[in-house]
């Protein structure tokens, strides 16, 4: 077990190795009842969140999901999310370390008539990743609705009896859902989905990380903080640059403009050794950006990793060296994801 | 091959570091001990020394590295290294599950073989780690 964010979180149940392959290749469950739940109803919720959130909340309707970030004035991430358009409301799913953090900051800055909720204590939230997902989840779903679902979709359905939310999200790079249900619902669902034939291999919090870090994606409080803005961390797909009024807007339209210092590149070692978040990025042997995550992939074998580097190093195939605890590490950039693997099936 | 059952070879000298040397011939084998791999977890890299490197007492010679974490390999006695497993390389997790057969690290020739007299035998590591 490890600490994260206050909660004790499961590493690992076997192997993390072990937990990674079986996501790759049948399906692993996540319990990620850490992740946040915040929600934002009311005639203003719609226009009060395309002030606050990055992407073009006018992209989603009912039903749909969308990546996005909320950011402050000058650019700097406060937490990248998930916002749901559900019926009656937005759901926003944000990280565990940040839900204080933006619950204030829209408490502060949604207009009247938007309100605004924090269901993170009663809603568990489990992860069911991997290509053989739908034959885990079948007889356990009151009805089809789960299997009809498109990437980023989110529906509601009764799972073992208990009623949940249905996204077609996740953090690993492969097709699967994420359930959200009432606290208390979550064992019962953990328990039917390890009974069932083809059941998912348990899995844990270093899994979750090579899972998300062979594709690319970036996590709070490594590759993303206040002091970096979604354009340097390669996320401009994810910002309404053209249109968007939201907080940092025009600090990130300038750096699409006039280009940023550093760039978020993702790396492979091309000799043995791994990377570690907090090592030297070296260009003609002097520290020149800085390694934000880093292991061993479990699907390559090869040491890989995100960093920060000079925006003219951080194109595809340009080699780095990793000064890997005093020993210079040859790299390469490389573009994401490193596995030929598709999370819209 | 699943990891190994707790276990502490009589036949074996420890160092407070968790490490363990076995004479064999007129060389020594080091490793780590089962608690080690066990707090290490899965290792999944070995960064070995080289043959013909001289190592010291107490101080590193090499690291293994878990998905998560690295952790250095501490020298229980000084002397010349003659042989790196390479099964290690090939296979890190080979240290998790035979730590004292499969998973032995370097064999060595020791220069000051005075030196294991400080180590611990069985019994006495055994209490250490209830102490810990």
């Amino acid at each position: 077990m490890g600490e994260f964010a206050g909660w004790d979180m499961p590493l690992y149940y076997s192997t993390a190795s072990a937990e990674h392959r079986a996501v790759r290749t049948a399906c692993g469950l996540f319990d990620v009842s850490h992740m946040g739940q915040l929600e934002v109803s009311g005639a203003a919720a719609r226009e009060g969140l395309s002030r606050a959130l990055t992407n073009d909340l006018s992209e989603i309707g009912p039903g749909q999901g969308q990546y996005s970030l909320l950011c402050q004035d000058d650019g700097g991430v406060i937490d990248d999310l998930i916002v749901y358009a559900l019926a009656d409301r937005y759901l926003l799913v944000v990280n565990a370390s940040n839900i204080a953090a933006c619950r204030e900051w829209l408490a502060e800055r949604l207009p009247t008539g938007a309100d605004l909720a924090d269901r993170s204590p009663e809603v568990a939230m489990l992860a069911l990743q991997g290509p053989r997902w739908a034959e885990a989840l079948r007889p356990l779903a009151a009805t089809p609705l789960a299997f009809s679902l498109d990437y980023f979709d989110i529906g509601e359905d009764v799972i073992a009896g208990v009623p949940c939310l249905i996204a077609r999200t996740g953090y690993t790079g492969e097709p699967g859902v994420e359930l959200m249900c009432p606290w208390d619902g979550a064992p019962a669902i953990w328990d039917a989905l390890m009974s069932v034939e083809g059941a998912p291999a348990p899995a844990g919090l270093v899994a979750r990380d090579t899972l998300r870090l062979e594709m690319g994606y970036p996590l709070y409080g490594q590759e993303l903080s206040r002091e970096r803005t979604p354009i340097e961390a390669g996320l401009k797909w994810a910002c309404d640059i053209v249109g968007g009024g939201f907080a940092g807007a025009e600090v990130m339209r300038r750096q699409v403009e006039e280009g940023t210092a550093d760039r978020l590149a993702m790396f492979r070692l091309t000799e043995p050794g791994i990377p570690r978040p907090g090592q030297d990025v070296l260009i003609d042997g002097r520290p020149a950006g800085r390694v934000t995550s880093g292991t061993l992939s479990p699907s390559l074998d090869v040491g890989i990793g995100m960093a920060y580097v000079p925006s003219a190093s951080a194109a595809p195939d340009t080699d780095l060296v990793i000064d890997v605890r005093g020993k210079p590490k040859a790299a390469r950039t490389a573009r994401r994801p490193l596995v030929a693997t598709s999370p819209k099936e | 091959m699943p990891a190994a059952d707790e276990s502490y070879p009589a036949d074996l000298r420890y160092h407070p570091e968790h490490d363990w040397v076995r004479a064999d011939g007129d060389e020594h084998v080091f490793g780590i001990t089962w608690y080690a791999q066990d707090a290490l977890g899965e290792v999944v890299y070995y960064d070995p020394p080289k043959v013909g490197d001289t190592i010291t007492k107490d101080s590193s010679y090499g690291e293994l590295e878990s998905v998560k974490a690295v952790s250095d390999i501490f020298a229980p006695a000084s002397g010349e290294v003659t042989a790196v497993n390479p099964a290690v390389n090939d296979r890190p997790e080979v240290v998790n599950e035979d730590p004292y057969g499969a998973g032995w690290l370097v064999r060595v020739k020791l220069s000051d073989p005075s030196e294991l007299d400080s180590l611990m035998d069985e019994p006495a590591y055994r209490a250490y780690l209830a102490g810990l």
